[in-house]
């Protein structure tokens, strides 16, 4: 399968794209690590005129510590994210999400900021993005913004950023010394997520004293699952109060029905995996 | 658009247009039919070739996002007649049947024990799970990539896959 013609710019800088993508017009795509795009041009689902490819940008990529927050460039890849120490060590549940992520090919190209501007219901690193309360800094012909994750991410593969803007940087609050987990559900290896529970606690001498959970794919858009957290706040760390809590995860959430699973379905795997995810994080 | 790229040692330099997929441009362009395609939809990991040191499903980049990158495909592992020590083991294992998975299989193999040169038969399952194979059962691919790295010194992989002499090549292969 072949996409249909485009016309293609690679620029250097931030500047230079964003300046590419205004005279290029409505109908011009960023193309990130091209992983979710390139499936989508080839089944000819979309026909840009131009891509504006941020690859050759390296001011997009790597990660760095600005005091207490971790900020991811755009263009790091989830092969990177995966690997990175900072991550690692302030982060850790986007680096456990993200070593699930599709398959490792996918992993060498795709990329942390593509797939939060892809804004798939069912891509892995939308709730932990929620969950963590990363925020997201785009840029315009107009200057930078920064528009908290909560805001982001508007609708089924839609963002609030507005045309002619592009991704530049995540911003994520450190949070060292919390445990996690991400816990995907699936039938078969890559696939994309059915439901999955992003979770991040914090105990102290035995008790949560501070929790923070996503759902993936159930709604349009990620979802955090507040009573959930609210109910695990000061609850001892075993798999009795855990699942106890996790009974509120289905709450406020509106999931679609498909092929894998009908809205009931996904109601009942967000409340096992929530149990499953906190439990996992604190190894109760 | 011009574009020069390396693949197996050779630096080409060509015209492409924009919309040619890299695995495109390795077959049509370069003659590297080594690199077959399977699926069409980045599902299968039959396309898998290495960029810059690391594995791609070559149906889903572009080829002018290559350009200035060096490209190893099945077809440049070989050395003077003899087997990579992964093609050696796929092959001493019994680990194909059709056939049509292993160029990527093998690519992806190189891939995952450059990262983990020892890897348990999980870790293998895991590094495998972007290739598929309708023939095997998976069983013997396993067993020929721990075989395979029993055989390689440690930090085999992208790295030992360098060609040092290099030819250009203007206009393509054909």
């Amino acid at each position: 399968m072949i996409p249909a013609a485009f016309d293609y710019v690679a620029p250097t800088t931030v500047d230079d794209a964003v300046r590419a993508l205004a005279e290029a017009g409505e109908d011009a795509k960023v193309i990130a690590g091209g992983q979710s795009l390139l499936p989508v041009l080839r089944m000819r689902l979309a026909a840009p005129s131009m891509l504006v490819d941020l690859g050759k940008v390296a001011e997009l990529r790597g990660v760095r510590e600005d005091g207490d927050t971790l900020v991811v460039g755009a263009m790091t890849t989830h092969y990177d994210v995966q690997r990175d120490p900072l991550v690692r060590e302030h982060a850790r549940l986007l680096a456990l999400a993200t070593n699930v992520v599709a398959d490792p090919q996918v992993r060498h190209r795709g990329t942390f900021g593509g797939s939060l501007a892809h804004a798939d219901p069912a891509g892995d690193l939308l709730a932990p993005a929620l969950a963590l309360d990363a925020e997201l800094v785009v840029a315009g012909m107009d200057g930078r913004r920064t528009i908290p994750a909560a805001e982001f991410f508007a609708d089924f593969f839609t963002t609030s950023m507005r045309s002619g803007e592009i991704l530049c940087e995540v911003r994520v609050p450190k949070k060292t010394g919390w445990s996690a987990h991400y816990e995907k559900f699936n039938r078969v290896a890559q696939a994309w997520s059915i439901v999955a529970v992003a979770a991040a606690v914090l105990v102290d001498d035995g008790t949560i004293t501070e929790a923070r959970v996503g759902l993936t794919n159930m709604a349009a858009t990620p979802v955090r699952a507040t009573a959930v957290e609210s109910a695990l706040v000061g609850q001892p760390a075993t798999a009795e109060a855990i699942t106890a809590a996790a009974q509120h995860a289905a709450e406020g959430t509106s999931p679609a029905a498909d092929g894998n699973a009908d809205a009931e379905f996904r109601q009942h795997l967000a409340r096992v995996l929530t149990s499953r995810a906190v439990s996992a994080a604190v190894g109760a | 658009m011009r574009i020069t790229v390396t693949v197996d040692g050779t630096t080409y330099t060509d015209e492409v247009e924009p919309r040619q997929l890299l695995v495109h441009y390795l077959r049509e362009r370069l003659g590297k039919v080594g690199t077959v395609v399977g699926c069409d939809t980045s599902n299968c990991g039959a396309c898998t070739v290495h960029l810059d040191g690391h594995s791609v499903k070559s149906c889903s980049v572009l080829a002018v996002q290559a350009d200035g990158g060096e490209v190893t495909t099945i077809e440049g592992l070989a050395r003077d007649g003899t087997l990579h020590p992964v093609q050696q083991a796929f092959h001493d294992n019994h680990a194909l049947q059709c056939g049509f998975c292993t160029p990527g299989m093998i690519m992806q193999s190189i891939d995952l024990l450059a990262d983990n040169p020892d890897p348990d038969e999980r870790a293998v399952r895991e590094g495998l799970e972007g290739n598929l194979c309708r023939c095997t059962g998976y069983q013997n691919i396993v067993r020929a990539v721990r075989d395979a790295a029993g055989h390689m010194r440690g930090g085999a992989g992208p790295e030992a896959e360098q060609v040092r002499e290099t030819r250009n090549v203007v206009g393509g292969g054909n």
